[in-house]
């Protein structure tokens, strides 16, 4: 039925995510255990309602996102997929009035479960932001900080992980000789390298971003594209971006979201050439959003 | 089209000439006033020339010229500009009982510099301006003579110097140790008889207080023996002057601090005498009632009440600010409090004077001694004015500052730094902890300068609270426990309202005056640059993301 996408090679346990099937089924969510396939489904999100306040910001959401691939989220401004990315690590509970219905699985689990640890969630799904937010530390501080809170407190440990995530971000080699200076004498594309770099530092199976490149330069952009091919190899991606060019090159699937919800989702090879909604083709050809 | 004058009040040069002036004029008034501050005040560590007037009666007046004047309501048509007067400082305090002579022009007949004037700076009554007559060890004539008296004073006043120091350094550090002991064991003794049954132990053990005691006070008999050995020894030597009437006084060498003959010194020597005069003002105790000697203990209390009022301060400062901003639901209530605590800093300081009069020293201080220091009542040990309780209230007074620029420098951190920590896994307490006070720490100091400023200034509430005249001790020395947080102590502000409005010489204590304002400006200008570098170095850590 869908085809294999010819630029990115769809690993073969995709085969089981069959995202038209998703819409309509609302049965038993899978465990690892009883269905073998299901270990390409990272994150399971099936009718999720999302409130601020008295306000409805995501209806009915259901879908899946396949693991050591990357996802993207398109849409216009306000239709909700930063608050659907900001659900995925619990980032929402700071806000006030924020109420969530439907569960959220990640490896089966549901995350919003009274036995999960908020700071373990966080601790596998870790989360870049539109905005690069390094702090008013030094380049290796700021890779240090989460391993140093979740406990590592050995120097040459340390030093090991902030090599490998600084090498993970593809930033090693231009900042190893410059670890102790201020964060902010970096460039904005590095700046956010180094995010990302810090998110990799705790080892999270998941990575969100959020507009990870609205701020840079087509350059700075470029490198940090390049860079998710290799992250896929060991982590889930979950990219939400507005520009649809990116969306294209980068996401093995895509969710094109409308008012809150869900319009399609898809194999991107598949919404860029052959969208089954009117809306989808209209918003990826340029004619509204 | 407009008319020429809109087009003018519309290209806003009236308005940035306005907000030019505005700036001119607070510039002008803040260096004017320091500006009259240093030349009133530096003028008085200049040692000027001696003097001798010949008035037409034959009376000699002999000072320092301090001014001229013209009287008031003189003017005639034969003298437009009105009839002047001197006034002079002719010391002598002991002879003539006043500092200053004023001495109207028209009876002045000649006017001289004599280069044999000699100035003696005294331990009390102030300067001597006369010559020397004669000069005795015991009853015996060591010298006779204003030049051989001159030469043979010198040494001597060195060597009183010395045994001057020696003396006081018996009856402040040894002597004031074996007082601590015979005080420490009497309350001991109390203690012990205070509580019930005296049994066999707590007899023996005042028994042993008591032999305690008796030995310190023995040695303290042997010390008063030695003292007055010194004594008699700084007291042996006697100089006679003489004034320029003839009139004789005979005082102690002891009683000299420094002699020097003004009129025959270059400007280098003179240059060398008036930074020692400097010094000896920031580093000496006050004498004569204040208005001679130094000021030392009077900086010094006023930077340790700031200190402790700061490490008061900030933490209760920051940690209202910090439930205000991040914890408290922001709502109605919390509003309310905000209100309250912009209207504290509006109080009047004298109300916070009597607060902590009424609340520290007399609940607070009052129980304390009551629970911890009984043995030592009526005599009060916190129940009374100290620097403990005159910074509390000190820093009750200046806490919403804190609170308002800590609140402040919160909310300039940026959602993005805790959204980064937290999506890291940190809990708000690290997030806080690690990323959101280090970036609002320059708010923190900036509200912390701010403080301190208002601290340093305030002058009412510690008249309730602690502030004396003239402190016996100093509120840190070497007996234990070394800080004596219930000790109370002077302040530069209060130094200044003491000087000028309670002295009975006024005149001479107006120079002092004007110093002290000057110290006070320089020690606030000095904390709070020590602030501000800080706050810079933080800043400059800290500094916004280059995005």
């Amino acid at each position: 039925m869908h085809p294999s996408p010819p630029s990115i090679q769809a690993p073969p346990q995709s085969q089981g995510l069959n995202p038209q099937r998703l819409h309509v089924q609302h049965g038993p969510l899978h465990t690892p255990d009883k269905d073998p396939k299901v270990h390409a489904v990272k994150l399971t999100l099936s009718q999720v309602d999302f409130f601020y306040g008295d306000r409805q910001a995501l209806f009915n959401i259901n879908i899946e996102i396949a693991k050591n691939q990357v996802t993207a989220f398109i849409g216009p401004s306000g239709c909700g997929k930063s608050t659907l990315l900001r659900c995925l690590n619990r980032l929402n509970d700071l806000v006030e009035g924020a109420r969530l219905n439907g569960a959220m699985l990640l490896d089966g689990i549901d995350i919003n479960g009274p036995d999960v640890d908020i700071s373990d969630l966080r601790k596998r799904v870790g989360m870049v932001f539109q905005k690069s937010n390094p702090f008013p530390k030094s380049i290796y501080e700021n890779v240090a900080y989460g391993p140093r809170l979740h406990g590592i407190k050995n120097r040459g440990q340390l030093d090991q992980i902030v090599e490998e995530g600084l090498k993970g971000a593809g930033l090693w080699e231009e900042v190893k000789d410059r670890l102790q200076t201020s964060a902010f004498g970096l460039s904005g594309g590095q700046q956010q390298r180094l995010c990302i770099a810090r998110a990799l530092a705790v080892k999270p199976d998941v990575l969100l971003m959020d507009e990870p490149c609205s701020a840079l330069d087509p350059v700075a952009t470029a490198k940090i594209e390049e860079l998710l091919f290799s992250l896929k190899k060991d982590l889930t991606v979950v990219i939400v971006t507005h520009n649809m060019q990116q969306a294209a090159r980068v996401s093995d699937w895509t969710a094109f979201m409308y008012l809150g919800e869900i319009v399609e989702f898809g194999l991107t090879k598949q919404i860029f050439t052959t969208p089954s909604k009117k809306q989808t083709d209209d918003y990826i050809t340029g004619r509204f959003g | 089209m407009r008319s020429p004058f809109k087009q003018f009040l519309a290209s806003g040069n009236v308005f940035i000439w306005g907000c030019a002036a505005g700036v001119s004029v607070s510039l002008l008034m803040v260096f004017g006033l320091l500006l009259l501050i240093v030349i009133n005040g530096s003028g008085y560590f200049w040692t000027s020339n001696i003097v001798d007037l010949t008035l037409k009666d034959t009376q000699h007046v002999m000072g320092q010229l301090a001014g001229r004047e013209v009287i008031p309501r003189s003017v005639t048509p034969d003298r437009p500009e009105g009839k002047g007067r001197l006034r002079v400082k002719i010391g002598n305090r002991d002879i003539y009982g006043l500092d200053f002579k004023w001495v109207n022009d028209d009876q002045i007949v000649s006017e001289m510099y004599p280069p044999d004037v000699v100035l003696l700076e005294r331990r009390e009554w102030g300067n001597m301006y006369a010559r020397i007559k004669a000069l005795y060890k015991g009853e015996a004539l060591l010298a006779e003579g204003n030049e051989a008296g001159w030469m043979a004073l010198a040494p001597l006043i060195d060597l009183t110097n010395d045994l001057h120091l020696q003396i006081s350094r018996i009856e402040r550090v040894e002597i004031g140790s074996l007082n601590t002991v015979i005080e420490q064991a009497r309350v001991k003794i109390r203690t012990l008889q205070m509580r019930s049954s005296p049994d066999g132990k707590t007899r023996g053990d005042i028994e042993s207080l008591k032999a305690q005691v008796a030995d310190a006070e023995s040695r303290y008999q042997e010390k008063t023996q030695e003292l007055d050995r010194l004594r008699e020894q700084f007291n042996e030597y006697s100089v006679l002057m003489v004034d320029a009437n003839g009139r004789e006084k005979q005082i102690p060498v002891g009683q000299i601090i420094r002699a020097l003959r003004p009129n025959e010194m270059g400007l280098m020597r003179k240059s060398w005498v008036y930074l020692t005069n400097v010094w000896s003002v920031l580093s000496d105790e006050p004498r004569e009632a204040n208005t001679e000697g130094g000021i030392f203990p009077a900086i010094f209390g006023t930077v340790m009440m700031v200190i402790i009022m700061s490490l008061i301060v900030v933490p209760f400062g920051v940690l209202a600010a910090l439930y205000l901003r991040e914890y408290a639901r922001q709502g109605i209530l919390v509003r309310l409090v905000r209100i309250a605590v912009n209207n504290l800093a509006g109080v009047p300081s004298i109300v916070f004077g009597v607060f902590g009069l009424g609340f520290f020293i007399y609940a607070v201080g009052g129980t304390l001694d009551s629970l911890f220091f009984a043995e030592r009542l009526p005599t009060p040990t916190f129940g009374t004015g100290g620097i403990l309780w005159a910074s509390l209230t000190l820093a009750l007074l200046t806490v919403p500052v804190v609170i308002v620029s800590t609140e402040e420098g919160l909310a300039a951190v940026p959602r993005e730094f805790r959204e980064g920590s937290l999506a890291l896994g940190a809990t708000k307490l690290e997030t806080m902890l690690k990323v959101v006070i280090p970036s609002a720490l320059p708010g923190i100091l900036t509200g912390l300068i701010l403080a301190m400023a208002r601290a340093a200034g305030e002058v009412a509430p510690l008249m309730l609270t602690g502030v004396v005249k003239l402190a016996p001790a100093l509120p840190v020395d070497g007996s234990w426990p070394f800080f004596h947080f219930d000790r109370k102590f002077m302040h530069l502000g209060f130094h200044i309202y003491d000087v000028g409005f309670q002295s009975p010489n006024v005149e001479a204590a107006k120079p002092m005056v004007y110093i002290t304002t000057l110290v006070l400006i320089v020690v606030v200008v000095l904390l709070n640059l020590t602030a501000i570098v800080l706050r810079n170095h933080l800043r400059k850590k800290y500094a916004g993301s280059v995005l």
